[in-house]
């Protein structure tokens, strides 16, 4: 059995983009259980609020299988997935203690994901800089090869 | 649910973050110590969902909601097991990392658990 594999050794392979690919894995699963627990319970106390809670599971789940790939394709997944979570935690956080009556149901980002650790607002930030990171070094990779 | 046990639990997961979290700064990548550790603590899951199975025939009911407290058992249930193949397939010091995140994440979790079956504010 031979060690090498094909995949780019700057995205799957390595580091702490291994780590973040888990938390993001735990907040996924943990976001859309909710969610789907919410739906079934009582869609019609806050369909909005809980129908958005449902796309972020969703896109935590794209978030988490593109930053396990390699490739530039998958790169740029992750970043769109991560992008759409960071605006969201921002938009929704903010709207939830500006104007509470909008959101009178908690979701994954109310008060910018206090309900989980504040970890909403973190994780996106630490995957555009891993994905930042990532696309340097392997610039870095290219220029050297070519 | 069994408050003790809980507790206990809780305390594992807390004793295993570190335990990870020592490794990790050692360099290690996973070896027995912390993989026993997740495996362990898969294992208390396991036992506590006969408890949550149980308890309701012998008078222990939750005071909170069944099924939210079960989507949280299961989700328990499944991340060790994601959690330790992921390690597995790249043994480096960040996959020591990834069990100490793991059993961080399990002992929060066992603490929501406990607060649905016993503390309702409603």
């Amino acid at each position: 059995m031979s060690e090498v594999s094909g995949d780019s050794p700057a995205t799957r392979g390595s580091g702490f983009g291994r780590v973040l690919v888990l938390i993001y894995a735990i907040l996924a699963l943990a976001a859309t259980a909710r969610s789907v627990y919410q739906i079934i319970k009582s869609f019609d106390d806050a369909p909005v609020a809980y129908l958005l809670s449902a796309v972020a599971g969703v896109v935590y789940i794209v978030a988490a299988i593109a930053l396990a790939k390699s490739g530039e394709r998958a790169r740029k997944v992750a970043f769109a997935a991560i992008v759409f979570e960071l605006i969201g935690v921002l938009v929704v956080g903010t709207l939830s203690l500006t104007m509470s009556d909008l959101f009178p149901h908690d979701t994954v980002w109310s008060g910018f994901g206090r309900g989980y650790g504040f970890v909403p607002l973190i994780l996106p930030i630490l995957g555009l800089w891993w994905l930042a990171r990532e696309r340097k070094s392997q610039r870095t990779t290219e220029a050297v090869s070519s | 649910m069994i408050e003790w046990f809980a507790w206990a639990q809780m305390g594992i997961a807390a004793v295993a973050t570190l335990l990870c979290l020592a490794f990790f700064t050692m360099r290690k990548g996973p070896n027995d110590y912390t993989l026993g550790a997740v495996v362990l603590i898969e294992l208390l899951l396991v036992v506590q969902a006969v408890i949550a199975i149980v308890a309701p025939f012998v008078g222990n009911k939750p005071t909170g909601d069944g099924l939210e407290f079960a989507l949280y058992l299961i989700c328990a249930l499944v991340i060790p097991i994601i959690a330790v193949f992921w390690a597995l397939s790249d043994r480096t010091k960040w996959s020591t990392l990834i069990l100490a995140v793991t059993c961080f994440s399990i002992g929060i979790m066992v603490f929501r658990m406990l607060q649905i079956w016993t503390v309702q504010v409603v």
